[in-house]
């Protein structure tokens, strides 16, 4: 051997940082309350437009006659009452649709009998807008309760399975050969390997779901409803009340964006397995 | 669809007779192949690139289903396989990943000593994608050995890990092998890693055996004659000479 060994020299004391850094291409780290950012400006260029009358009252109620009316219709009108009937309607209907559609993907996805009985009615019933049926429900549920359920269940199912079936065909096909080796019964395989690995399709779905859920609970709501949301929409409609109908709305638009917010933290907080760009 | 007898071994790990495989009409990968490996032997299967290595220690894990073809096969009841890549299930920490599909109380128990056991000691709690590519084919490794399995397959395990990792996994393995005592087939294409490893290196050529020669090597450092020797007869019939020309 005739290679020399060179001494460590001395560690200096010069902290100049004189490092060469890439651009970085992937969104970079994340901003704290980036979430109200964009809501929040909405609201500014709402403000600022009804203050400098850009924006007439006819045409949209100004923030504040909006916080005035939602504080009428809180004490004087059983506003908390129709809210809690919206969200009972929504939350049964998209608990049946979501049940349902995970189940149907995962039947469909695993078994090719399966697949041959549910996909096709699936993608059938997909091309038909869930709205159109409603003319058909009512003949087969009436015009109370149990339509307005269905429907909802209906439109929140579709996008369930779709993701959720999705995510499941696509897990790599090397973990059920490993699962084959390993020798674990088909029960097992289905717990720890197909419904992990079809979760992240199954929760873009749920974001979904829970928008079409609140579409169709939005549509529902006009027909013969005595309390909910809708129903105090249908009401300020016929009293030319827009400040009431804007209070709806943004009852609606905070019910999706708590909803989908909820949908995304569990996301962050399931998925911590995943190295993604999300951070 | 292969027709096979399976069956499970009795005094020999595994028996293979007038195994046949075949991908397509014409020809076969595997035509009529004979094998024995004893109980705790370590057996290292060369070959070039289509000689049907791996369709062989897929016919031994039973996972041809597909392919067409016939012969028999006795296996032992408990076989555990590790591939190239470690399969590790990324949702799963490594602990969990270990004891997949291991029954009883003491699952835990025995799978953090398996993790110990290849120098895994305090990763229990990590993440597949945390772990270093040679970490993740160690914890690969103790998922197989938690089963005390009476054969392990290996299909080139180390081929995707870097040359000073793959020295640190042969000696692993090699401890790992001497207390548990599994009959091993090793899939490879490395002459050397085949000689430091196994008792027993067996060639193929053409779908059948065609070289099997026993390692009696008191030493078995690189250097040594022995070693030398026999790495040129491996490679003399693999059709390359030291140089690596044909």
């Amino acid at each position: 051997m005739t290679a020399a060994l060179h001494a460590t020299t001395p560690k200096s004391d010069d902290k100049t940082d004189a490092r060469v850094v890439r651009r970085r291409l992937g969104p970079g780290r994340r901003i704290r309350f980036a979430f109200w950012i964009g809501p929040l400006l909405a609201l500014a260029v709402w403000s600022v437009g009804s203050a400098t009358g850009v924006i007439k009252p006819a045409i949209l109620s100004a923030p504040w006659d909006v916080a005035v009316a939602f504080e009428d219709q809180w004490s004087n009108h059983d506003l908390p009452g129709n809210i809690l009937s919206s969200l009972e309607r929504a939350v049964i209907g998209l608990t049946l649709g979501v049940v349902t559609g995970a189940v149907l993907a995962v039947i469909s996805g695993l078994s090719r009998a399966g697949e041959s009985v549910i996909d096709g009615p699936i993608q059938i019933k997909r091309s038909v807008p869930t709205l159109a049926i409603i003319p058909l429900f009512i003949a087969w549920f009436g015009i109370g309760q149990e339509m307005k359920i269905v429907t909802i269940a209906l439109i929140s199912l579709v996008p369930i399975y779709i993701h959720t079936h999705n995510g499941l065909r696509g897990i790599d096909g090397k973990y059920a050969e490993l699962a084959e080796t390993i020798g674990i019964s088909r029960g097992d395989f289905i717990r720890h390997v197909v419904l992990p690995g079809a979760l992240p399709g199954f929760l873009l779905g749920m974001r979904f779901a829970v928008t079409s859920a609140l579409l169709g609970l939005v549509v529902v709501e006009q027909y013969n409803a005595v309390a909910g949301i809708g129903h105090m929409i249908t009401l300020a409609e016929q009293y030319g009340q827009t400040d009431v109908i804007v209070v709806g709305l943004v009852i609606y638009g905070v019910f999706g964006y708590c909803a989908d917010s909820a949908v995304r933290l569990t996301a962050r907080k399931v998925l911590a397995w995943r190295q993604t760009l999300e951070g | 669809m292969a027709t096979d007898t399976r069956g499970l071994s009795t005094e020999q790990a595994v028996r293979v007779r007038n195994l046949h495989r075949s991908f397509t009409k014409d020809g076969g990968v595997l035509n009529g192949l004979d094998l024995d490996i004893a109980p705790g032997e370590f057996v290292a299967l060369i070959g070039r690139s289509g000689t049907g290595k791996s369709t062989l220690l897929r016919a031994l894990a039973g996972l041809d289903r597909d392919v067409d073809g016939y012969g028999q096969i006795t296996v032992p009841g408990a076989v555990s396989v590790v591939f190239q890549d470690s399969r590790l299930l990324p949702w799963k920490r490594v602990l969990d990943n270990v004891i997949f599909g291991l029954r009883g109380a003491d699952a835990r128990e025995r799978g953090a000593q398996a993790l110990a056991e290849v120098g895994l000691a305090g990763r229990e709690r990590a993440w597949p994608h945390q772990l270093s590519g040679g970490e993740q084919q160690r914890a690969a490794l103790a998922r197989s050995l938690v089963r005390e399995p009476q054969l392990l397959l290996a299909d080139e395990p180390f081929g995707a890990l870097d040359a000073l990792t793959r020295i640190r996994m042969h000696a692993l393995l090699r401890k790992l092998c001497e207390t548990h005592r599994p009959a091993v087939l090793l899939v490879t294409h490395d002459v050397d890693e085949a000689i430091v490893l196994a008792d027993r290196v067996i060639l193929l050529d053409a779908g059948v055996v065609d070289t099997d020669v026993r390692v009696d090597l008191a030493n078995r450092s690189r250097s040594d004659a022995g070693f030398a020797a026999l790495r040129t007869l491996l490679l003399d019939r693999l059709g390359v000479d030291e140089e690596g020309r044909r």
